[in-house]
């Protein structure tokens, strides 16, 4: 009896340590049948293989979904896989290399340490644009950036002091670690703001829109792709959410997406990526989903949010 | 192996009887390797962030700020803690007695029409994913609380409504089994001595099978506790410690589901926030433990 339970642990353990020893030997190959493939495609002009992970945020996965898609019937022997997770996860995956592609709503610098998110390479592909949303029912339409600032402070806690009805202002944030939250604090209220006692908080933008449109007095925020009349946009400073606002600079609530590679990617990666920048794409897949193209932006934005023209 | 030159055979019931062994406990062998694997990564990324990052275990324990991402940063997790007990101990408390009663109708009432209907009715719910629950939650019993109540309906009497019916089947099916497994002698003692069917129910069947109850209510309770999705759809998750049942607050659960993707791995949020996935799993077994102790009891 001892004998052959000593048996069956050697068996477990030689299987746990030949798989471990395989996925890292399949990886490898994957890698170097990349290269391989693309060496051999120079010379018989686009015959791209290999595979492609992408992982991170949700915000951006439906673009990238979109486009592996279009990218792998052009490419029939790439494979892509796109894989939620959040900002952080892909972050953290691209530098420690299990993944190929990071996609991000923020810059690198902003989640990981100085040292990997150096290594880090970015590749800005879409803009993203956020709006203050309220409820259908309150009749507020411009809210001036020291007012947000007010509202999500806590320190106004009616609309009455808005210039709306008499209502209690019921606050739908998104949770601290959110990039979407991150880059509404960032550039629409330009300060940190803490939780507040009763404050709802939902990561999905499905979820936030739901609430924001059926509870009273409700405020949040929302990317434009998400914008129905279900809830009701309001100015920021007088300035309307729309996308020639985003483009030439004036409306100051928006961010890239980022998809970033460690270090220069590989030829298969680099294609992809390179297709991700193309018209075909940033024309079409980007506007579809409700993105604004980086072509069409007339200014830029550095990580410290210095805006040029 | 082989036995001496004349049988070079070994017997087929031989064979069939290790093959039998060593696939069982092959399998076996897999399942407690799994088991310790887990504990064993929950512990150890859990347990750095006391190690690692320097926070005190009183400092999450007792906190009741949680300021991932403030200056410094604080980590209390009372808020989450008193969330996740306040919600799965209501669902119990909404969900048992309603399970129980259900499981009498079944066994002692309706014996052929509860059997044959009515179990599999709510044995129905167990199968229905929670993503279903959570957003039947948001979309009928927020806005009616919201009607009915102060506040924005969000909130532990929220999500303790939508736990109490994810967590009946457990509860009913537990105590059908218990209530039909009872010798049918004792109720007819009962019987004999003059007893009525209430005083039989009331007084013999409840008492004897009260330890299986109790173990369908645990078990529950524990299901409720780990429950994610569903809960964090209607609680509204803000870190603090709510003064009314329908005020916004957060579980352990949704508060792990909610910020795990947006952090780094490695980072002090993410540690912290494994710290409460190791809490978690600890408190589960503590159910698991509650519940072998109920289960020696009923066998006595």
């Amino acid at each position: 009896m001892k004998k052959s339970l000593m048996l069956v642990l050697t068996l477990i353990l030689t299987f746990t340590l030949a798989a471990c020893g395989q996925s890292n030997t399949s990886s490898n190959k994957s890698n170097e049948g990349s290269q391989e493939g693309t060496n051999g495609g120079n010379a018989a002009a686009s015959e791209l293989s290999g595979s492609i992970l992408a992982v991170g945020s949700s915000a951006l996965q439906p673009l990238v979904d979109q486009a592996s898609k279009k990218f792998m019937d052009l490419n029939p022997k790439v494979s892509i896989q796109v894989q939620g997770g959040g900002s952080g996860t892909g972050l953290t995956q691209v530098s420690g290399g299990q993944a190929d592609i990071g996609n991000s709503d923020v810059f690198a610098e902003e989640k990981l340490d100085a040292g990997p998110a150096a290594e880090l390479v970015d590749h800005q592909v879409a803009v993203v644009a956020m709006a203050a949303v309220i409820n259908p029912d309150v009749n507020v339409d411009n809210l001036t950036k020291d007012q947000l600032v007010k509202i999500f402070t806590g320190e106004v806690k009616n609309w009455s002091e808005v210039g709306g009805p008499d209502q209690a202002i019921q606050i739908v944030n998104r949770p601290a670690s959110s990039g979407t939250r991150a880059t509404f604090e960032k550039y629409a209220l330009g300060t940190k703001t803490d939780d507040l006692e009763g404050s709802i908080q939902e990561d999905s933008s499905g979820t936030v829109k739901k609430l924001v449109g059926e509870t009273p007095g409700a405020i949040g925020y929302l990317a434009l792709s998400y914008l129905d009349d279900s809830v009701k946009v309001v100015k920021y400073d007088g300035v309307e959410a729309t996308e020639e606002n985003v483009a030439n600079g004036t409306y100051p609530v928006w961010a890239y997406e980022h998809m970033y590679t460690k270090g220069e990617p590989n030829d298969v990666v680099k294609a992809f990526l390179e297709f991700m920048a193309s018209d075909e794409v940033q024309n079409k897949d980007v506007v579809e989903l409700g993105y604004i193209p980086v072509s069409k932006m007339e200014v830029t934005r550095d990580l410290d949010g210095n805006i040029t023209k | 192996m082989i036995q001496s030159g004349e049988k070079p055979k070994v017997k087929k019931h031989i064979i069939e009887e290790w093959t039998g062994k060593i696939v069982t406990s092959l399998c076996i062998v897999l399942l407690v390797v799994t088991i310790f694997s887990m504990v064993y990564f929950v512990a150890t990324k859990g347990l750095s962030s006391f190690f690692k990052d320097g926070i005190n275990l009183g400092e999450v324990l007792g906190g009741s700020k949680w300021k991932p991402e403030g200056e410094p940063p604080m980590f209390g997790a009372l808020p989450f803690i008193i969330g996740s007990f306040s919600t799965s101990i209501l669902a119990a408390l909404i969900a048992a007695p309603l399970g129980i009663c259900a499981a009498l109708l079944m066994v002692e009432i309706l014996p052929k029409f509860g059997r044959k209907y009515l179990q599999p009715a709510i044995e129905l719910l167990a199968g229905i994913p929670s993503v279903v629950y959570g957003f039947v939650g948001l979309s009928v019993i927020v806005p009616l609380y919201r009607d009915l109540f102060p506040g924005q309906g969000l909130g532990i009497a929220a999500g303790a409504s939508v736990l109490s019916i994810m967590i009946l089947p457990t509860i009913t099916s537990i105590a059908t089994d218990a209530l039909a497994a009872l010798p049918a002698g004792l109720k007819e003692g009962s019987y004999a001595l003059g007893a009525t069917r209430w005083q039989t129910l009331y007084r013999t069947v409840l008492p004897t099978t009260m330890p299986s109850l109790l173990t369908g209510v645990v078990l529950g309770m524990a299901r409720a506790f780990g429950e994610a999705l569903a809960v964090q759809m209607v609680i509204g998750n803000a870190p603090h410690i709510p003064n009314s049942l329908f005020e916004s607050t957060s579980t352990l659960t949704s508060v792990i589901t909610l910020s795990m993707g947006n952090t780094v791995m490695g980072s002090m949020q993410n540690n912290v926030l494994w710290t409460l996935a190791l809490i978690l799993m600890m408190m589960t077994f503590v159910f698991v433990f509650i519940v072998r102790w109920l289960e020696r009891r009923a066998q006595r």
